[in-house]
């Protein structure tokens, strides 16, 4: 039984590990900040649930995990609102979104067939 | 009253599961200072629909779970964007009506909409949401009025 809660919390922590990898990366890759909040939006959701679910089945039924639910919650709670105040900032101060040029070469080979 | 009484057990509640030293003199002192916050609440007159929402109950417990089948989906594709952003990856602006016509259902909807990655609320004015989404398939996610239509249904508003 032990092994199999060991085999899970290593599975759920690798993949939350593998999302936040994916996300840091696609913090430098995307073209702008909107697309990058979409990024960021991966650590403060997936990941999250992810390595925290992981760490509570190594404290089995206890206090201990009610905590570790309980930090989900308020991050999913918080982090939209982080989210929107940062999206919602830029909007006013007049940061327009990239939203041309993307898939052009597509497009193209379209316009020419 | 009763929303006090309620808030008094919630805090109540979270007190025992946070706290775990149950001797009486601690567990009295739970006790008095939950009182003392609901108390002190309901001189404040805090307590309305907006602050402690417990009407939404059983309702809004079923959409969390909906919703984090949806975000886990919503990651799948955003990772994929990431990784192959020449195929994936076509950002895009609209305005969607929010059909909530309260203003707790509509923070609800626009915060769903946000918490989902791949689509970003930058604007909610009245029932006018502004999203901002990432590729086509999480566009289309809220554009086809699914979301709303369940936060419709927890605020019991259709």
């Amino acid at each position: 039984m032990d092994l199999i809660l060991d085999i899970g919390t290593w599975v759920l922590l690798l993949a939350g590990s593998l999302l936040l990898l994916i996300t840091g990366f696609g913090l430098l890759r995307l073209p702008d900040l909107y697309t990058r909040i979409h990024a960021g939006g991966m650590a403060d959701t997936l990941a999250t649930f992810l390595i925290f679910v992981g760490l509570s089945f190594q404290s089995g039924f206890s206090l201990v995990s009610v905590k570790l639910l309980l930090v989900i919650v308020f991050v999913f709670f918080t982090s939209p609102t982080a989210s929107y105040a940062l999206a919602q900032g830029s909007f006013v101060a007049g940061l327009k979104p990239k939203l041309d040029g993307f898939g052009q070469s597509e497009q193209k080979e379209k316009d020419d067939a | 009253m009763l929303k006090t009484i309620s808030l008094f057990l919630v805090l109540m509640a979270v007190w025992l599961l946070l706290s775990g030293h149950y001797t009486p003199l601690i567990t009295g002192f739970g006790i008095a200072s939950c009182l003392l916050s609901a108390l002190i609440a309901y001189r404040m007159d805090v307590i309305d629909h907006e602050s402690h929402p417990i009407y939404l109950g059983p309702r809004i417990i079923s959409y969390w779970g909906w919703l984090v089948v949806e975000i886990f989906k919503a990651n799948i594709d955003v990772a994929k964007c990431v990784l192959f952003p020449s195929r994936y990856l076509r950002p895009s602006m609209f305005t969607v009506t929010a059909s909530q016509k309260s203003d707790l259902g509509r923070v609800i909807y626009a915060n769903s909409i946000t918490l989902t990655p791949g689509t970003v609320t930058v604007d909610l004015d009245d029932d006018q949401v502004m999203v901002h989404a990432l590729t086509e398939g999480s566009a289309d996610g809220v554009k086809n009025g699914d979301m709303d239509q369940r936060v419709t249904k927890v605020m019991k508003e259709t």
